[in-house]
């Protein structure tokens, strides 16, 4: 099987030098749900950045069988789709409906066509009666799943998400995570929250001062790295 | 019925009523109660809750004009400070009515076939969609600044309050850029490219036609009959 | 101070409509070309910056407290071109979701605010904005941009023959000088905070460009401000002045006449004459205005 993505040794620096990626080594296979553990600044959301070319860095990276360069970002856009971690940055049309379209509309759809499929994405995620809402106006949980459908309209083959449950309450993490199993996309999944990763995931890294330190199930990382809190606490009060 | 207009029809309505407004002179009493009957009547008839558009009206435009108003009584100059009154209080109030029965974005569009740069619409857009939610960061920052230390009063000049307040702005501005800046990569991570292409479609139909000339005749009409006759 | 609708004569209102359009849309144009469009959240933002900004207090003794107005700041982070687009659109917002200040009043408010206002907040800037008179320079031009662009439309209200006695317009003055150091202190105090956080949010002025124009430039706007101060002593010959060209709301002349003498009356080439040396006038500053901005927006080389 052909990887999705492939990362080869990608370095990264910040413009005052701090080293940010230092050596990666990445693969993701179709059908695929990654989690991408680390503790803050490790260089998970700095990582994410480079698989759509926001961030450029030095090193290898193919998107399905495409290699990422300035000439086929934008086909590559289309098919890596990035949900980011705050959800009002990424809804900035001033409808639901407006926002959602706004990919396919870039993408040179006409205006018909667009409306349509973005109706369509709107209604995979539950959120169709809030097309002409403005953002402001939806909930934590509506807002990450309208962002969701901004990018299902554009037929991404993969799906990239920043801590998706991040503020939401536990009714929101449960839809949210029963919208994510049931989308056919390869996935990767950054996040702090061991549940989601334990539901969703079958596969995990673990990002350490720019570079993954641990590959494997989500049960041995977590082990490894002492990532569960609950865990951890039982076992210091033995 | 008045919500579903065109909102070029509903803006250059409105530009009509300020303009003739504006230049009123005779008879400005007899005119300024017409207009303020239609604005009534159009107030009601789009079921917007009139007591409350009078008292928010006279709260943003009275404090101010009253003032000169008073300056010009005082003067003995009883006409012009009715003047001023009436023509400030009812500019806004046909504003007011305006954006209440048309959505800002939807206005914005409308006003982009009219002829205004794209570009500055687009600002005005971008500005109001983060308004609320910078000056929701704004006041949590006050509220954590009021728990902090606790009055924010002082009798004289405090210069550390002073430099705290400078402070939190600075914080302010970095957070809004950094706004700017995820929402800038969230815009290229879906395709931008180069320019902002709408989903707005508009259709100027005979009812818009049709509401425009009414709202002409009106307007217009009443006031050049107005002056004549009375 | 925003302007409402009903306090500028027409002519007034009217002529600066027609200067604001064009410059704004050089602006826009201007923006398009030197910032492009994907910086159009950016400025966006900055707005809303500005109108939160507003909220915030700085106390300043004596249970009174200050707010930003923020062009000077604008200026000094975005440089003159975008801060230009960012004001206009924040008083559009003001006019138009709040009524605060008049549409047909717009382009006088633009004018005074986004455009004059602020390019005279820029112009300190741009002059001393290095070395040792950094400071004061920015303090200066927080008050410059606030005294002028309050003059600039304690002028307009002057001119469409609103009726201010010489005492009204001291201590209208008087509150604008406040405001304006205000605003230089407070103008001030934010920049040295952002530096502390990170120094390239503000613009560095190049020193070479154009040092004369910003003098000119200066001059002009310093010559404005103290002209209306001067005029504004004798209120009494500006209202003649203006009653005499026609453009006052001198509601006893104009009962007296019937409406066919005042139409004639304003096709005779007096008025015309008259009216149109004061719309020169207003030319003049906003030419002023364009040459500072197209001299001070010139995009930086990359």
């Amino acid at each position: 099987m052909e990887p999705l993505i492939e990362v080869h040794d990608l370095h990264f620096q910040y413009d005052d030098g701090t080293v940010a990626l230092d050596g990666v080594h990445f693969r993701l296979f179709p059908g695929e749900t990654v989690a991408v553990f680390g503790a803050n600044g490790s260089g998970k959301t700095t990582f994410v950045l480079h698989l759509n070319g926001l961030l450029a860095g030095d090193g290898d990276i193919r998107v399905c069988g495409m290699v990422l360069e300035r000439k086929n970002l934008a086909r590559v856009r289309q098919k890596v789709g990035l949900v980011f971690q705050d959800s009002d940055n990424q809804l900035f049309m001033p409808t639901v409906i407006e926002d959602v379209a706004f990919g396919p509309l870039n993408l040179g759809v006409d205006r018909n066509e667009a409306y349509a499929r973005a109706t369509a994405a709107l209604e995979q995620v539950g959120m169709e009666p809030a097309s002409h809402k403005a953002p402001y106006h939806l909930s934590a949980g509506e807002k990450k799943r309208v962002a969701i459908a901004g990018i299902l309209v554009m037929r991404p083959e993969i799906l990239v998400l920043d801590e998706p449950t991040t503020s939401l309450d536990p009714p929101g993490q449960i839809a949210l995570l029963d919208l994510l199993e049931r989308l056919p996309q390869a996935k990767i999944l950054v996040t702090h929250d061991v549940q989601s990763a334990r539901i969703l995931a079958n596969r995990a890294v673990f990002f350490e001062k720019g570079r993954i330190a641990g590959e494997g199930s989500v049960e041995e990382l977590i082990a490894r790295f002492s990532w569960d809190r609950a865990r951890n606490r039982q076992a210091t009060h033995i | 019925m008045i919500h579903r207009r065109d909102a070029r029809a509903k803006t250059i309505a409105v530009l009509v009523f300020l303009i003739a407004l504006a230049t009123a002179r005779r008879n400005f009493l007899a005119v300024g109660l017409w207009y303020f009957a239609i604005l009534v009547a159009v107030t009601i008839a789009a079921r917007l809750p009139i007591l409350a558009a009078l008292a928010r009206v006279a709260v943003v435009v009275l404090p101010f004009t009253l003032v000169f108003a008073a300056i010009s009584l005082a003067a003995g100059e009883p006409l012009a400070a009715i003047t001023l009154v009436g023509k400030s209080y009812l500019s806004a109030l046909a504003v007011l009515v305006l954006l209440s029965t048309t959505p800002l974005p939807e206005l914005l569009h409308g006003l982009e076939h009219l002829g205004v740069p794209r570009y500055l619409l687009m600002v005005v857009q971008f500005l109001y969609r983060y308004l609320f939610v910078i000056s929701g960061e704004a006041q949590h920052m006050r509220a954590a600044a009021r728990a902090k230390s606790g009055s924010l009063k002082r009798v004289f000049f405090d210069r550390s309050k002073f430099g705290a307040a400078a402070g939190a702005m600075g914080v302010l501005f970095a957070r809004s850029y950094a706004h700017a800046e995820g929402i800038h990569q969230a815009m290229l991570a879906r395709g931008f490219q180069d320019r902002f292409r709408t989903l707005s479609r508009h259709a100027f139909r005979g009812g818009d036609a049709a509401f425009l000339m009414t709202a002409v005749l009106l307007l217009a009409g009443a006031r050049v009959a107005i002056e004549a006759w009375i | 101070m925003h302007i409402p609708d009903g306090f500028l004569a027409t002519p007034v209102w009217a002529a600066l409509d027609v200067a604001a359009a064009p410059a704004v849309g050089y602006l826009a144009r201007r923006a398009q070309r030197g910032l492009e469009p994907a910086k159009v959240p950016l400025l966006g933002v900055m707005g809303a910056f500005v109108f939160a900004a507003q909220m915030i207090n700085f106390p300043v003794g004596l249970g009174t407290s200050g707010h930003l107005v923020g062009a000077a700041l604008l200026a000094y982070t975005l440089g003159p071109a975008a801060a230009g687009v960012v004001l206009t659109a924040i008083l559009t917002v003001q006019a138009l979701v709040f009524q605060d200040g008049g549409v047909l009043a717009l382009g006088a408010n633009v004018i005074n605010m986004a455009i004059a206002g602020m390019l005279a907040g820029y112009l300190p800037f741009h002059l001393w904005g290095t070395g040792r008179w950094r400071r004061p320079a920015i303090f200066f031009g927080g008050f410059l941009s606030v005294l002028a662009s309050a003059t600039l439309a304690l002028g307009e209200l002057l001119l469409s023959g609103v009726v201010m006695p010489a005492a009204v317009l001291g201590v209208s003055f008087g509150l604008f000088a406040v405001s304006a150091a205000l605003e230089g202190a407070i103008t001030l105090a934010i920049l040295q905070a952002l530096a502390s956080i990170n120094p390239d949010f503000i613009r560095k002025p190049q020193l070479n460009r154009g040092r004369a124009l910003a003098w000119v430039g200066l001059a002009a706007i310093l010559l404005v401000v103290v002209g209306v101060a001067v005029a504004s002593t004798h209120p009494d010959g500006i209202w003649k002045l203006a009653g005499e060209t026609g453009i006052a709301l001198h509601a006893k002349a104009l009962l007296a006449a019937p409406l066919a003498d005042y139409q004639l009356g304003l096709l005779q080439s007096v008025w015309l004459r008259k009216a149109g040396a004061g719309l020169a006038g207003l030319a003049l500053i906003y030419g002023a205005c364009m040459v500072g901005g197209r001299l001070l927006a010139r995009p930086r080389g990359t």
